[in-house]
């Protein structure tokens, strides 16, 4: 089922959580919610949930509007970041409570139940409660609960949020294959781009209440549409400077700018990404420029270069692949020559430029 | 090896590795321990204190009631007058008890999972009854529905009896008691927060269902402690109760008038025998309310594990 948002705000006092926000979840497809905290990204999910009301706007499950539907009407799965688990039931009474509140007939309950209970890769454990269970465990519950009514929707807060990094990496993998399996149409919470772009067919970005950017993992990533989309997708190089002639200038380097972007004078922004930049015992021209190696490290699947360029004035962070950098063989204080493949410019004035 | 020199200022060279074991126990809280003397002095002096102001007291009440032997304790309080006693204080907190526990669980629902307009002022009123001293709670209740009261005319011409009777000691009742459960349970849930309740409206319960099933099995341990404080209060509420109540004897006194009227008599023996049937309520009070924190404090905890 697909889920329209049109035209959502929402205020909390003085605080505009959301600010006219109008998108479309496709059905079936498993969509991320991506932004710091503070970007509006918890509270789209909890008036899509249902579990706050928008000032402003209208939601929608396929053609239905939902707006003044209540929660336990809309038919969802919900996971929170922290379980939300029903500490005084067992795990098979906390996997059960939805359909004995939807009045499921007991022999048809204890199959599904158990059903799930395999699915979740936790069977045997139905007695136990959910303090006797692990993090991993635990969300893996919550996930069976909300699966267990056959809703139509899954909504999931930072469903990852509180486990450490090596259950997050396995909880995440199992995620997305059993939403190719059941092909639900799902939306999750996350202010981990590593996670958004792992997991989800669509990334939309948020930020101070607005969407940036909606996209595949691939164009988001590819072609960020503003500056802030470029400056959250993981690590990145900043520098800031003014349009002269018709071109940035950071340190030495000349980025041409087309005339629509950016006037001259205009205050810019440029990015660029530690894998997009070639290091070199050569000069380049004008699109390449001095720099000192600091520190290089190689305990990665990629070596990561530390170099200062303009009198180390400024940092500069570079990712190459092993083998280039064994033919560089770089050392600490080596003089060597920089140039980026591609470097991203937004300006005062306009959206953006790519060079 | 410092810290050592203070309880013993031989030096310790044998057994290194008691030494080492000591020193490590000791450095670990050496930052906020103090030198032995100081510790000593200390505990007799809170211990002193307590024994003074707390244990003390709880003898001699216990000791006075039994000190003409167990015959005149139990006369004392199977007569009429301590019998009669005993049933209005019981019959007041059965009916305060129960309509203060409703009340409540409804106002700690609504101040910790709504938000509304006049909240802080809803939270306010209900500490009232605990900035209000109990004289003028009671007198409250006079200045409403004596015979001069607010409501004074209107509840004589029905022919009602509220003050100086039953209706008037309740509310004077259900007025001072009115913040114990409601308070308890408002600390707890805005502690625990409102996950598992939605959580359980987005698997399609409904209020009632969210309530029996989560939000009930959830706050019981702290609705308990709640109950049982106000239980304690009830009966033992002395001040605004004595205001309305008129003191009448075998009709509205309740157990803490009782005692009052037997110590104005100089019937020391008895009065301490009936104030020692309190004073035991007081007790078990205790024992239940730290048996119910050890299990909130333990609910709580494995909730943020």
């Amino acid at each position: 089922m697909q889920i329209s948002v049109r035209g959502v705000s929402k205020n909390f006092g003085a605080f505009r959580a959301l600010d006219n926000v109008s998108v479309d979840i496709p059905q079936g497809q498993l969509v991320a919610l991506l932004g710091p905290s503070g970007s509006g990204k918890t509270t789209l999910l909890r008036i899509i949930a249902g579990l706050e009301a928008p000032d402003q706007g209208r939601i929608f499950y396929g053609d239905q509007d939902v707006t003044n539907c209540s929660t336990r009407d809309r038919g969802i799965g919900f996971v929170f970041q922290h379980y939300a688990l029903f500490g005084h039931m067992t795990i098979f009474d906390n996997i059960a409570f939805g359909l004995r509140v939807r009045k499921w007939k007991n022999d048809q309950i204890r199959p599904r139940v158990l059903e799930l209970l395999r699915l979740i890769q936790l069977e045997g454990m139905e007695k136990r409660f959910p303090a006797q269970l692990s993090g991993g465990q635990r969300q893996r519950v919550a996930l069976a609960r909300a699966l267990a009514a056959q809703p139509q929707v899954m909504l999931l807060d930072e469903p990852f949020g509180a486990l450490d990094a090596k259950v997050r990496a396995d909880l995440r993998r199992w995620i997305r294959s059993l939403h190719d399996e059941i092909h639900m149409t799902s939306v999750f919470v996350t202010h981990d781009q590593e996670e958004a772009f792992e997991v989800a067919d669509f990334v939309v970005v948020m930020n101070r209440g607005k969407i940036e950017q909606m996209g595949t993992p691939d164009e988001v990533f590819a072609r960020p549409a503003s500056a802030f989309v470029t400056d959250f997708l993981g690590r990145v190089n900043v520098f800031h400077g003014r349009v002269q002639n018709g071109r940035a200038q950071i340190g030495e380097l000349e980025v041409p700018l087309e005339a629509e972007h950016g006037s001259e004078g205009d205050t810019f922004t440029a990015y660029i990404r530690p894998h997009e930049v070639e290091i070199d015992r050569q000069p380049h021209g004008s699109e390449s420029m001095l720099a000192a190696v600091s520190r290089v490290n190689r305990t990665g699947s990629i070596v990561k270069v530390a170099l200062f360029a303009q009198d180390g004035q400024l940092p500069l962070d570079v990712e190459l692949p092993h083998e280039r950098e064994a033919a560089l063989n770089l050392r600490t204080g080596d003089m060597v020559w920089v140039y980026p493949r591609q470097v991203r410019v937004f300006s005062a004035s306009t959206s953006e430029t790519a060079s | 090896m410092k810290t050592l020199s203070v309880t013993s200022p031989v030096p310790v060279s044998p057994a290194p590795s008691q030494a080492t074991t000591r020193a490590a126990k000791t450095a670990a809280t050496r930052a906020t321990s103090e030198p032995r003397l100081l510790q000593w002095f200390l505990i007799v002096m809170a211990l002193g204190a307590m024994g003074i102001i707390l244990v003390l007291p709880l003898f001699v009440v216990f000791s006075e009631a039994f000190s003409k032997g167990l015959q005149l304790y139990k006369e004392s309080i199977v007569n009429e007058d301590a019998l009669s006693a005993i049933k209005l204080t019981l019959l007041v907190a059965f009916v305060a008890v129960p309509i203060n526990t409703v009340f409540g669980v409804a106002a700690a629902w609504a101040i910790t999972r709504f938000q509304f307009k006049g909240k802080g002022a809803l939270l306010t009123l209900i500490d009232l009854p605990f900035a209000v001293s109990p004289v003028i709670s009671g007198l409250i209740f006079v200045l409403m529905f004596g015979r001069r009261g607010i409501f004074g005319q209107f509840v004589a011409a029905h022919d009602w009896k509220i003050i100086f009777a039953l209706p008037g000691i309740i509310l004077a009742t259900l007025f001072v008691t009115f913040p114990f459960v409601a308070r308890q349970l408002i600390a707890f849930m805005e502690s625990q927060g409102a996950e598992e309740e939605e959580a359980a409206v987005t698997l399609g319960a409904n209020g009632f269902q969210t309530f029996w099933r989560i939000t009930l099995p959830n706050i019981k341990w702290a609705l308990l402690t709640g109950i049982i404080l106000c239980n304690a209060r009830a009966m033992g509420e002395f001040g605004a109760v004595s205001v309305v109540s008129g003191h009448v004897r075998g009709q509205t006194n309740t157990i803490p008038l009782q005692v009052e009227i037997l110590y104005n008599e100089y019937q020391y023996t008895a009065s301490f025998a009936v104030a020692s049937l309190l004073t035991f309520l007081g007790l078990i009070t205790l024992c239940i309310k730290t048996a119910l924190e050890w299990k909130t404090a333990r609910q709580l905890k494995e909730g943020q594990n």
